[in-house]
């Protein structure tokens, strides 16, 4: 203490201790975001089948690697470098310029990585049973390392959309990460089409899952990794603006999986006389993505009925898909992250209570989110058809007839995962 | 000499048992099966309603003296019964011959031990 204290002296290790709790704040808050992983991993396996759970487990494990690595090559240098023509952040090699902002670089760096990371996870469980592994590999690091990054960089990394008169708003991630995915993982649905005995004629067949168990799980390791996923999308804690926020978004955030999972037991029972485990297990991812756009800008209210819409719109559009437009989709992500993020997103318009319609602040809001919303799904759709055509056409995109029917654990990896 | 089968619903296994016990039978064999019939357990997953059927049943195997085949037949039919379609079936056949492998003794005398049964 040889150094007498002043005021500008204690004005800066209070601006320093703010400035650790921020860094705390967004790398735990990732660490919980990475611990999605787990639940996807979990949920894809429970919704498929027992032969093909090495495969699935090998493609959770390798999209966040590859995912990991690339978006540090690349793909953050196009999401959040500095501006071109508000299509597009100039590459930033290896992290070389590192990133300015509120907290250390690389803390934001590993924050937006296990975000790409999500992003990239969504579509395996859509093209579940049935994707050649050379092909998923090399179309995981494609959307981590530029489809997912340029779109992003619309919104968050200074492009047109955050340019709007009104902004487009997507707090944490409904349009960004969850819709990307989904968008994504239906055109890679549609480029493989159904499973084996997924349909004949005009029959709908089902295909249960193996095993609830670790569907159930996965559920409940996804809903606690929200809680990093939004809160942490304040990327600080400290002072008093910033915890208020953080604890409202916990509150948002819950009571919409909460209400979405309701609705999904709520609706499956009255349409089919039974509650449905794993549409109440959907419900709730589907609350949870629903909110993710608006979390920190609607009330606990409003947090509830986005929570029940999206819950209900769920089912719907799961039905739709599978019994209408005889799109196989095993584990449900097309609906719960394409639909539900689209529509969380547009709620935003209504709900928000700085800018939303419901609030009486007009339609600009709303209009800004439709505009953002069919913007980014045009360019993940886009994209990734043209991915999935490419693939079609050189590596191959679906594995041979006998393998998908023996299952991919002993044919394309030689092992399974039950001995 | 005959042999008992009968195929049972597995929840009525225990209460099977014990009316045997009662009834003296003390040997038989069981195992665990799965069949197609008539009793439907209508799923529905995600929405799309299915059909398993297959039905999860037990099959008992006893074979028992002459004398013993009434009470015995009578036992499974009362214990196994619930009134709803799928509680089972029960077929009696001739056996031939029987041989117990340590003694060597054949016939009835196989299929009771001396002193304790008549």
């Amino acid at each position: 203490m040889e150094d007498a204290l002043t005021l500008t002296t204690l004005a800066e290790s209070a601006a320093e201790m703010a400035r650790s709790i921020d860094t705390i704040w967004v790398l735990v808050t990732a660490a919980l975001v990475f611990f999605m992983q787990a639940g996807f991993a979990l949920v894809e396996a429970g919704f498929t089948r027992s032969k093909n759970t090495v495969n699935i487990l090998y493609k959770n494990l390798m999209d966040f690697s590859v995912g990991s690595i690339v978006f540090w090559i690349l793909g953050f240098g196009l999401m959040f470098g500095s501006d071109i023509a508000g299509f597009i952040g100039s590459p930033n090699f290896f992290f070389k310029n590192g990133w300015e902002g509120g907290i250390p670089a690389e803390a934001f760096l590993i924050f937006q990585t296990v975000f790409a990371a999500t992003a990239a996870t969504i579509v395996s469980g859509a093209m579940a049973e049935r994707t050649e592994f050379k092909s998923y590999l090399i179309f995981s690091l494609v959307i981590s390392a530029v489809i997912y990054p340029v779109s992003g960089h619309w919104i968050w990394g200074g492009g047109w959309l955050s340019q709007l008169a009104t902004p487009f708003h997507d707090f944490a991630g409904s349009t960004v990460v969850h819709m990307v995915g989904g968008v994504i993982a239906l055109t890679g649905t549609l480029a493989l089409g159904p499973r084996i005995g997924k349909y004949s004629g005009k029959k709908v067949n089902a295909i249960p899952g193996h095993n609830m168990v670790l569907g159930a799980l996965g559920v409940f390791i996804l809903w606690l990794g929200w809680f990093g996923f939004n809160p942490g999308s304040q990327l600080a804690a400290s002072g008093a603006a910033n915890s208020i926020a953080i604890s409202h978004i916990f509150v948002t955030t819950n009571l919409a999986a909460a209400a979405g999972a309701l609705a999904g037991v709520i609706v499956s029972w009255l349409k089919w006389g039974k509650p449905s485990l794993s549409l109440a297990l959907n419900g709730a991812l589907a609350g949870l993505v629903g909110i993710t756009a608006g979390c920190a800008v609607v009330t606990a209210t409003g947090a509830l009925i986005i929570g029940l819409i999206s819950g209900v719109v769920l089912v719907y559009s799961v039905t739709f898909f599978d019994n209408v437009l005889h799109i196989d989709d095993p584990v449900g992500a097309v609906s719960v992250h394409g639909v539900c993020g689209a529509l969380g997103t547009i709620m935003v318009g209504l709900f928000s209570e700085s800018t939303g319609l419901f609030y009486g602040h007009g339609t600009a809001q709303l209009l800004s989110q439709l505009i953002g919303v069919v913007a980014v799904a045009a360019w993940a759709g886009l994209t990734g058809f043209i991915l999935f055509k490419i693939l079609k056409a050189t590596v191959g995109l679906r594995v041979p007839k006998r393998i998908e029917e023996e299952g991919l654990d002993i044919y394309e990896h030689g092992e399974s995962a039950y001995n | 000499m005959k042999k008992i089968e009968a195929i049972i619903r597995k929840t009525k296994f225990d209460e099977v048992k014990e009316a045997l016990h009662e009834a003296g039978i003390e040997f038989f064999s069981f195992w665990d099966v799965r069949g197609i019939g008539q009793t439907r357990e209508g799923r529905v997953y995600r929405g799309v309603a299915y059909d398993t059927s297959t039905i999860e049943r037990t099959i008992l195997s006893i074979i028992v003296r002459d004398k013993n085949v009434e009470k015995t037949v009578l036992a499974i039919m009362t214990a196994a019964r619930t009134g709803e379609i799928g509680d089972g079936k029960v077929f009696v056949s001739k056996i031939d011959e029987s041989y117990r492998i340590r003694t060597g003794e054949f016939g009835d005398e196989s299929l009771f031990i001396k002193g304790k049964e008549i």
